[in-house]
């Protein structure tokens, strides 16, 4: 269960929402500058709120009202951004390992394959992330974000750069692996299709407000209606 | 004159313990002033950029006054050591890292702040720790601003007079460095002896300067 309370400025852009979340799959949608990156920043701990509390399976992870916020690498969240940011001076496999400071020789080599099946991307370790495609720079970042084994997985357009069938091969073998692992997913797209496809939960965000949270279908068929008569008043 | 070798080995020895030094202080405060929020970080900044705004004279005078038995500081430093700090070797060590500090801190900042935020982000969500970031992200990514800090820290201190003069002197063997025998040849018309010495002063910022450009230029080569 994933809960938060947010307020939140960036410049003039003010971002307020509260909700919680107990699907293990969500997809938070809206236009470009709705606050879904915000979203995202807040949740893994890189941007802080103004005012708020978010919390993950009952453990707070910021808190305002008692100054506690804990650092993005204490919080057993995973972000992947729709740029991968792969580590330029490192190898795909040294990538994947970075979050595994704590483990043995074996076991990290071990975790390293497992991620890069997960991903796709058995064949790149070797390679240099400047050798990679686009495409296969996101499976890599995808194998990376997972590989510290994080209880919340939050994916902003992670796969924008694959075409469609390889995106839903592996959104749905991902989906498979989260589920199986018991992390939740909060995924932010523009892209209807993603949310649909995907047969989420969706979270709907319009200039940084919460408009509707519920069923893909559901939320989606409103907001198409909206859209409809908007559109409709503007032919008038 | 003979060359003084005993002078070019103690630059020599001056300048690699300064750099040091320099270096161990230089890479977290770079690394704070580039990553940090607190709105200190400005008077930080400023504060390790004024010895290259501060006449070296100036600056010589202070700590002389400063380390010198008037001082509380002075007196506590010479009943710690056994021995005051000017007019010693560890006077001008200490004079020289506060004197190269921003040949050293400013290069590194610039370096540390063009390494791409999303990359320290994904650090940080990595479970990198401030430590870790710095030794495995940023210093990597930032190897020839790095480079630079040590050429610029070794060379400032190498070529140093106005501080050095203030707060060591003259000794021999102890704090006569090249500056300050190619000052005493002048002083004395032995500009046969001064030639040399200037030249091996102008040699060695020549071979720096050039091992920093060839190293950008293998990078500007890798990229094309």
């Amino acid at each position: 269960m994933l809960e938060f309370s947010l307020d939140a400025r960036r410049g003039s852009f003010h971002f307020q929402v509260e909700c919680a979340i107990a699907s293990d799959w969500t997809v938070v949608f809206g236009p470009s500058g709705s606050g879904k990156s915000t979203l995202l920043r807040l949740l893994a701990g890189l941007d802080l709120p103004v005012r708020g509390r978010i919390a993950l399976n009952t453990r707070t992870l910021t808190d305002t009202a008692i100054g506690l916020h804990l650092a993005p690498g204490r919080r057993s969240t995973a972000l992947v951004a729709q740029q991968p940011a792969l580590f330029p001076h490192l190898s795909v496999a040294a990538n994947v390992a970075y979050g595994l400071h704590g483990l043995d020789h074996a076991s990290r080599a071990a975790r390293v394959e497992e991620m890069l099946a997960l991903a796709g991307a058995t064949d790149l370790a070797g390679r240099r992330p400047q050798e990679l495609s686009g495409g296969e720079a996101q499976r890599v970042a995808l194998a990376r974000a997972l590989a510290p084994a994080p209880r919340l997985l939050l994916l902003d357009e992670p796969f924008s750069a694959l075409d469609g069938v390889a995106s839903d091969a592996l959104l749905e073998r991902l989906q498979l692996w989260l589920r199986k692992n018991e992390v939740q997913a909060v995924m932010a797209t523009h892209d209807v299709t993603d949310a649909l496809a995907t047969s989420a939960e969706v979270l709907l965000l319009r200039e940084g407000r919460m408009t509707a949270l519920g069923p893909a279908a559901q939320v989606l068929a409103a907001e198409r209606e909206r859209l409809m008569v908007r559109l409709q008043s503007r032919c008038d | 004159m003979e060359m003084d070798w005993q002078a070019f080995a103690l630059s020599l020895r001056l300048a690699t313990v300064t750099t040091a030094i320099l270096l161990a202080i230089a890479v977290p405060l770079a690394a704070l002033l580039v990553l940090g929020r607190s709105r200190w970080l400005a008077a930080l900044e400023a504060l390790a950029t004024l010895p290259m705004v501060l006449p070296p004279t100036v600056l010589g005078f202070f700590l002389l006054v400063l380390l010198g038995p008037r001082t509380a500081v002075g007196r506590g430093i010479t009943a710690l050591l056994g021995h005051p700090l000017a007019f010693s070797f560890s006077g001008l060590v200490v004079g020289s890292v506060i004197y190269s500090l921003p040949f050293a801190v400013q290069p590194l900042v610039a370096g540390f702040a063009s390494v791409d935020t999303a990359l320290v982000d994904a650090a940080r969500l990595l479970g990198a720790g401030p430590v870790r970031l710095v030794t495995s992200i940023l210093v990597p990514l930032a190897r020839r601003s790095l480079l630079a800090a040590i050429v610029l820290s070794f060379l400032h201190t190498i070529g140093e007079f106005g501080v050095v003069l203030m707060l060591g002197g003259d000794i021999p063997g102890s704090t006569r460095t090249l500056s300050i025998v190619l000052y005493n040849q002048v002083e004395n018309f032995d500009y046969a002896a001064a030639n040399r010495t200037a030249a091996i002063l102008l040699g060695m910022s020549v071979v720096a300067l050039a091992l920093i450009y060839s190293k950008t230029q293998e990078r500007g080569a890798r990229r094309a």
